[in-house]
């Protein structure tokens, strides 16, 4: 299993927009289960509603873990994802 | 029923007399009936999914094309949620387990998913709960076998909780008389679509609830903020007097087309137009402007999700400066601080940002994006007269390093082989300070335009915006006529014109104290030039002002 973490430094927050992109692309890594969060309370990164009912603002925390067969690579592709749009 | 009158905010003038057509009944309203097997209903559902992706994925499209991709982004947003696992479980388990109907469990999922997000801190994600509501009723207006959100057929007074985005692609602009809403502000799509469209608008209005279809008559006075339902005859006739007098005034306006902006004493003016993208550049021509005053760069960046390229840029300005032909065009740099969202832009919240790094202390600090803009504007201006202004100006260095920018851009354009015309510099007086040193900054400039707005705010410490402070917002306030004095004074003895832009440039009551300071050229919004130059036309300042009382 691997784990990342960020601080978002977007304005809104995680908002609708990149929530979206974010949900697409953690759909791709089927087979490898991605989650999303802060420590207490992680999601899967599939669903879209669960994703933004996290409601996560500027300045928050957020941590990713990816547990599967491509877990590397989702979690290279993360790590780029997160730094450009949040 | 008796006539109802509604009071709201207008946010565009005009009289609209029609029926209604009423867009988002706020209520869910799901097929009836027990529920046959739930086979059946899952299959059903499953059927009405696929349907509701083939009409996101048109609409998907029409408002990338119309709206661009940041809007698109949304109804991608809502295709996620018809797919969302919660969503289909929490339906799912409505079906199989305690047999409703297929549009029933939808119903009942919309609601939970949009009572969580209605609760949430975030104003973002609340709003967020509108969406899951539209894509609960979409579903359902399948599976019930009504067409989804009718289109408007016949010219229509619109009456709406809100004008969501997907609404504003989707209606036939030339059939809406009139929008009504109930929340709304001057910012909301309604508000904008108004504008652009010249459409009486009335926001804010706390009309009851009217079901889909119901034959009803309304009315509504943008320019009062009153929608009337059901509108007796004394209150038509009243409009219509009012609508005549409108048309009768704008057909007396026709009359000063292509005359000069002069007063009967022979003291001529420049009348120019404030735009902000090349829709209001059609009516700045339509309106006979004799110049772009101010072409507010912001919404370029607005527009998007992230920052506009320079050949996007340079695509615009070269369409405003081609479609002025030849008549000067003002094109004012990025004009924005932190208070607006522009998420790409990632500047570090402030506790104060009418204080803080906006305007020209932004694109000094963000050399590459100023540059960009520069050699836009300077690559339109190989296509007629281009002037570029800087704003918020305080101190002569700005102005200086500014400058030391535009010939960098100049040489960069020259190195690639690209032309570029002769462009004027100016500055926007819009702060105190600025008045004050005036003097030295007309030694660096080919004219000045007075920001009034601004220079109200920053001279009478007022926020406009603030409706407690109204008592305090003087626009005929001694300190700020002797500033706008000071400032005509600078450019004149620098032998520089000088135009004055924002609310008091339109205002009928200053246009004479205006033309007596001085002013050569007043840059107002399309719609009010005409009427300007029919007051200007009518002015003699030969004399000294007549005291009135």
């Amino acid at each position: 299993m691997k784990t990342l973490s960020h601080i978002i430094t977007d304005e809104l927050g995680l908002h609708a927009r990149p929530a979206g992109l974010l949900v697409k692309a953690a759909a791709a890594y089927s087979g490898t289960n991605i989650q999303i969060g802060t420590p207490d309370n992680m999601v899967n990164a599939a669903g879209i509603l669960k994703v933004m009912q996290l409601g996560l603002p500027k300045g928050c925390c957020l941590t990713m873990t990816f547990d599967g067969p491509r877990e590397d690579e989702a979690a290279a592709y993360f790590e780029a994802f997160l730094k450009e749009n949040l | 029923m008796a006539m109802e009158v509604y009071r709201g905010k207008g946010v565009y003038p005009g009289i609209a007399i029609g029926s209604v057509f009423v867009l988002n009944p706020p209520v869910l309203l799901p097929e009836t009936g027990p529920a046959q097997n739930p086979a059946v209903q899952w299959e059903r559902f499953l059927q009405a999914k696929e349907t509701a992706e083939l009409q996101l994925d048109a609409l998907y499209h029409k408002t990338l094309r119309e709206l661009g991709r940041s809007e698109a982004l949304i109804v991608d947003v809502q295709r996620m949620m018809l797919y969302d696992l919660d969503f289909n479980q929490h339906i799912e388990h409505s079906i199989k387990d305690v047999f409703t109907s297929a549009s029933h469990a939808v119903l009942q999922a919309g609601q939970h998913f949009t009572a969580i997000f209605s609760a949430m801190d975030d104003a973002y994600l609340r709003a967020r709960a509108a969406d899951i509501n539209d894509i609960a009723q979409r579903l359902i207006d399948i599976l019930s076998g009504r067409p989804r959100r009718p289109s408007i057929t016949s010219p229509a007074i619109v009456l709406a909780d809100d004008i969501a985005p997907s609404d504003t692609v989707r209606l036939d602009k030339n059939m809406i008389l009139a929008f009504a809403t109930r929340r709304g502000s001057v910012n909301s799509h309604a508000a904008i679509l108004a504008r652009m469209y010249n459409i009486p608008t009335v926001v804010q209005a706390n009309f009851p609830t009217i079901e889909y279809g119901t034959p009803i008559q309304a009315a509504v006075d943008g320019g009062a903020g009153a929608l009337y339902l059901q509108p007796d005859n004394a209150t038509l006739d009243r409009l219509n007097e009012t609508r005549l007098r409108h048309y009768s005034n704008r057909q007396k306006l026709d009359e000063v087309r292509g005359l000069p902006t002069a007063t009967k004493d022979g003291h001529t003016v420049r009348l120019h137009a404030n735009i902000g993208d090349t829709a209001s550049l059609k009516a700045a021509v339509a309106n006979d402007a004799e110049g772009v005053g101010l072409f507010r760069s912001e919404y370029l960046y607005f527009e998007r999700d992230r920052l506009p390229s320079e050949d996007e840029q340079f695509e615009i300005y070269r369409t405003v400066v081609e479609g002025m032909k030849g008549k000067p065009v003002v094109i004012r740099t990025l004009d924005i601080g932190a208070d607006e969202r522009l998420p790409y832009l990632n500047l570090p919240a402030e506790e104060n940002p009418a204080l803080g790094s906006r305007a020209i202390r932004l694109s000094m600090n963000r050399p590459e994006m100023f540059r960009d803009q520069l050699r836009a504007i300077l690559r339109a201006s190989a296509f007629g007269p281009v002037r570029i202004l800087f704003p918020m100006v305080t101190s002569v260095w700005e102005i200086r390093i500014c400058k030391k920018v535009v010939t960098q851009a100049k040489r960069s354009l020259k190195r690639d082989g690209i032309p570029y015309g002769e462009v004027q510099i100016g500055c926007m007086i819009e702060t105190p300070a600025a008045v004050m040193v005036a003097n030295e900054l007309a030694a660096e400039c080919d004219y000045f335009s007075v920001g009034s707005n601004d220079l109200i705010q920053y001279t009478l410490v007022v926020d406009r915006k603030n409706e407690n402070l109204n008592m305090f917002y003087d626009p005929r306030h001694p300190a700020l006529l002797r500033m706008l004095s000071m400032a005509v004074e600078s450019a004149h003895n620098a032998k520089i014109p000088i135009s004055i832009s924002g609310e008091l440039a339109s205002d009928p009551h200053l246009t004479e104290t205006l033309l007596r300071m001085g002013f050569d050229e007043f840059s107002v919004s399309p719609g009010y030039i005409l009427e300007l130059r029919s007051r200007i036309r009518e002015l003699d300042i030969s004399q000294p002002p007549q005291r009135k009382g």
